[in-house]
Formats: structure tokens, C-alpha cells, sequence
């Protein structure tokens, strides 16, 4: 994005709002929003990628060799992965603060 | 210059929208506004006109399917009246911060409950905040001139706004009318094809439509508030340009008999004509009162009505539509507030008039006259008068 929105003045608004640049949402940190994240058991996990497929933001990475974790930066901890999880693996931590 | 006919004005309506070239119609059938989208349907269905007609199950569908046809860059049409205004309500808002030049002739009619197919403006004025251009027009040879010069509005490049038409139902949408129409070639030249600056294009792929954080929403509607106020110049050059090739000449606030006058009436649409006869007579009286005419509702012609109203001592509002819970009427809160800051300002009165389809005679404004010029000297306990209103 050419300039932080809360700096965008009201002339500098594209026509009809409109995005030329993909991806804008990215700028968008909602793992802010999250009071709980999952954790994976890796004795458990079969690296199906069932998580990966459900998440919907998507805030699940596939590491090297296989296994899964989350993107602290966009993930909601809606707890989806959790509850599809197919050996159960995930379970959801609440956030220290 | 132009061929002189006689002419239903809901199919002359029609005819503009061809002259005009629209290349997608999406609309639903509602009374009174149907044989607005029936005449046009079968221009297409004939080959008479080039365009994708597209049916839908619904008004809601109608504005959703039009925003998407001039989202593809198409010039777009589409009519509607009424219930079917009311439930294209919450995409109306899109079409208009989205900027897409959507043209749309409103059939005024009144609102149910109870159900009444018959006219008024409470479904334009339910729709006021809309950020569409909004006009009203008068007779037959109004509804054919604006409808041409709508699309040159909408389209132009500093204004992109979706604009609606306003036309009384069946009092004006449903009469023959003589009018002069204007040849294919004129309005060729008048209105150029649509060329649009974005539209959907895979070679070119945008985001039409992102949601908004609270940090740039204010911003963007800053944007659209200043766009629809600064497009008046624009709508008044294309009016002063249609003057020059058709000799006939539109005003954002129109003045009938207002030389002199000392009482003015305000009045919208096809009350105005009536309103008309009502001056004449009571003129001869000696009575000095004249006429204005609100053409365009929005962008709100602010400077145009106060320069206009200048000298008159009573102002008489004259609402079609109630806005029920408000100590006031739709028009005449928006001209009292516009004379507010004034140190000098006539006496603003307000009379509601000619709901769900209740006809409006030169004899009621005659009537609405006196009792103002009465209420003007002795005072009201009342903020405005539903006319007529047994009990």
C-alpha cells in the first residue's frame, strides 16, 4: 500500500475505493484479535494437512518435514484446526497476558 | 428542430434509453414504472436496441445485476418504483460510493402499508441519503430530456454517480403527452460511448467493493460527500449544453411568476404545473405570489434557493411525502435549515400534500395560500400541516 490508511487523506482516495494492489489485507495484523491459539502435539500428528485446508484466514504453516503450526501474526484462534484436528492433536491455549 | 408527437411518457422514457445507447438493462416490473422496462424489453427482444436485457427475481437482483454490468464498464438502465426501491434500498449505498454511472427512472408511488399504488415521494424521500444524484421532473418532455441527459451526468468524469430520474406515478408515468423528441445523431454527438476509467479486466485485475477500518472510512465518505455537492456544476453545464441544441433550458430551482412576489410556493414534480394554474389565477387577483421548482433534490441546490427565494416574505413548502416522527417534512426541514444561518429569511411554512395518490387541485393551492398568509400574521402552534386530513 503507497501509505499507511490512517495517514490517507480524503483526496487521496482512490475512485469508488478502489484497490489497485492486491494482498492489501495482509497489512491487516488480526492474530491481535485472538485470545486463544493452537497447539500442536507432534507425537500425534499424521501431517494429513487437514488444519492447513480448514483454516480459513489461512494462519497455518507448513513447517519443514511436514508438521504444522500457526502464524502468530493472522491467527484469530477460531479453533476450527482444533475441532477437525482428525487424530485430535490441536488443542486451544488460552493467551498469557 | 426536433419531430413533435404524442406519446406515452413512460414508452418516451424508453425511447431516451435507446437514444441513449444503454448497453445493459437489469430491472424488475412494479407498478407504475412498468411499462417503462415492458417498452424496453421489447426494443431488445425486437433488435431495436443493443443491449443485454437481464431478468431478475427481484429489485434487490436488479441493482445488484446493474452494479455488476457497469462494473464490466456498460452503459446501465434500470427503473424501478415504490416497495421495489425500498428493497433495492441497501444496495443503492454501494452503487454510489462504488461510483458506478448507473442511470434510474423512479416512478414516485407510495410506500405500503396500507398498500397504495398510487403516487407520492415517500419512496424517493426514504431513499434521500443514498449519494445518488437525484432530479425531479415535470411533464412528459422532462422525463425524455433528463433521461438523455443523465447518462452525460452520471458518466462524466468528475461527477461518476449513479443519478435517478424522478417522475411522478401514472400523473406523469401513465399520460400521453405531446413532446419533442430528438434524432438518433444529436444525441450521438451530445453523448459520447462510455468509456469508464476502471472496470473489471483480468489483464488489469483491481479490488471494486474492499471493506473499510474505521482509520479511512470517514475519509472515503468525505470523498463522496464532496464529489455529489461538486458535481452540481457539472449537471448545470450539461443542462446549459442540452439548452443550446434543444432551446429548452432546466435550473436547479425553476421560477414561475416570481417577479415581485412576496409569497412563494415550492413544490416538486408534477404538483408544480398545477401549482402553476393556482399563480395564474390568484395573480389576476392581485395576490403576489409565484412559483419555485425544485429540479434538483440532490446535490441540494443551497445558493440556487436562497439566491431565488431573496425578497419573498413567506415561503410555503409543499411536501408529497411525510417523515413520520419527525416534527417536520422531508423538503421543508432541508429548506429551513438552508435559510437558518440568514439574517434575513422569509417566513418558511409547510403544507404536506397529495399522499397515496390523493389529487392535488389548483383550488387546494389557492387554499394553501390564504391559510398561509393567515398563519403568517397570527402564528401556528404547529411545525406543518397535513392538508386535507379529515378530523
Amino acid at each position: 500500500m503507497s501509505k499507511p490508511l490512517d495517514q490517507m487523506t480524503w483526496q487521496e482516495i482512490e475512485l469508488g475505493g478502489l484497490l489497485r494492489e492486491p494482498g492489501s489485507a495482509r497489512a491487516y495484523r488480526v492474530g491481535d484479535w485472538r485470545s486463544q491459539h493452537p497447539v500442536w502435539t507432534k507425537s500425534r500428528c499424521i501431517r494429513c494437512g487437514v488444519c492447513w485446508t480448514v483454516c480459513p484466514e489461512p494462519a497455518i504453516i507448513e513447517e519443514p518435514g511436514g508438521y504444522f503450526d500457526m502464524d502468530p501474526n493472522y491467527c484469530k484462534g477460531c479453533g476450527i484446526c482444533a475441532k477437525e484436528c482428525v487424530t485430535g492433536c490441536i488443542s486451544m491455549v488460552p493467551e498469557e497476558e | 428542430m426536433g419531430k413533435r408527437v404524442g406519446m406515452e411518457v413512460s414508452i418516451a422514457v424508453s425511447y431516451a434509453v435507446g437514444l441513449a445507447r444503454a448497453e445493459a438493462i437489469a430491472a424488475y416490473p412494479i407498478t407504475p414504472q412498468t411499462h417503462i422496462v415492458e417498452h424496453l424489453s421489447s426494443m431488445v427482444a425486437n433488435g431495436e436496441l443493443e443491449a443485454e436485457f437481464i431478468n431478475v427475481e427481484s429489485e434487490h437482483s436488479a441493482i445488484s445485476a446493474c452494479i455488476g454490468t457497469s462494473a464490466a464498464g456498460a452503459r446501465t438502465f434500470t427503473a424501478t418504483s415504490s416497495q421495489g426501491l425500498a428493497l433495492m434500498h441497501e444496495i443503492l449505498f454501494i452503487a454510489s460510493a462504488m461510483r458506478f454511472p448507473i442511470v434510474m427512472a423512479v416512478a414516485n408511488r407510495a410506500l405500503s402499508g396500507p398498500l397504495s399504488i398510487w403516487n407520492d415521494h415517500g419512496d424517493i424521500m426514504a431513499a434521500r441519503d443514498i449519494g445518488w444524484i437525484q432530479i425531479f421532473v415535470e411533464n412528459g418532455q422532462e422525463a425524455f430530456d433528463h433521461t438523455v441527459m443523465a447518462f452525460k451526468i452520471a458518466e462524466h468524469s468528475q461527477v461518476l454517480l449513479p443519478t435517478i430520474i424522478n417522475m411522478d406515478g401514472f400523473i406523469l408515468t401513465h399520460v400521453v403527452e405531446a413532446l419533442e423528441l430528438v434524432d438518433q445523431e444529436m444525441v450521438d454527438r451530445f453523448l459520447p460511448s462510455y468509456h469508464p476509467r476502471h472496470y473489471l479486466d483480468p489483464k488489469t485485475p483491481v479490488t471494486m467493493g474492499a471493506f473499510a477500518m474505521p482509520e479511512i472510512y470517514t475519509e472515503v465518505k468525505m470523498k463522496h460527500q464532496v464529489t455529489l455537492m461538486n458535481a452540481y456544476d457539472k449537471i448545470t453545464e450539461i443542462w446549459q449544453e442540452w439548452g443550446k441544441l434543444t432551446g429548452r433550458d432546466y435550473q436547479p430551482v425553476e421560477r414561475y411568476k416570481t417577479q415581485g412576489a412576496k409569497i412563494l410556493l415550492l413544490t416538486m414534480g408534477c404538483l408544480s404545473e398545477v401549482a402553476e394554474i393556482a399563480v395564474d389565477e390568484l395573480r389576476a387577483q392581485g395576490v403576489p405570489v409565484g412559483l419555485l421548482k425544485l429540479r434538483l433534490w440532490r446535490p441540494f441546490p443551497l445558493a440556487a434557493l436562497r439566491e431565488a427565494v431573496a425578497g419573498a416574505k413567506i415561503l410555503i413548502v409543499c411536501d408529497r411525502a411525510l417523515s413520520l416522527g419527525s416534527a417536520t417534512a422531508p423538503v421543508l426541514a432541508e429548506v429551513r435549515s438552508a435559510f437558518y444561518s440568514l439574517a434575513k429569511r422569509p417566513q418558511i411554512l409547510g403544507y404536506v400534500v397529495g399522499l397515496g395518490g390523493r389529487d392535488v387541485s389548483p383550488e387546494a393551492f389557492k387554499e394553501i395560500v390564504a391559510q398561509a398568509q393567515t398563519e403568517a400574521k397570527e402564528g401556528s402552534s404547529e411545525e406543518f400541516h397535513l392538508f386535507g386530513v379529515r378530523g
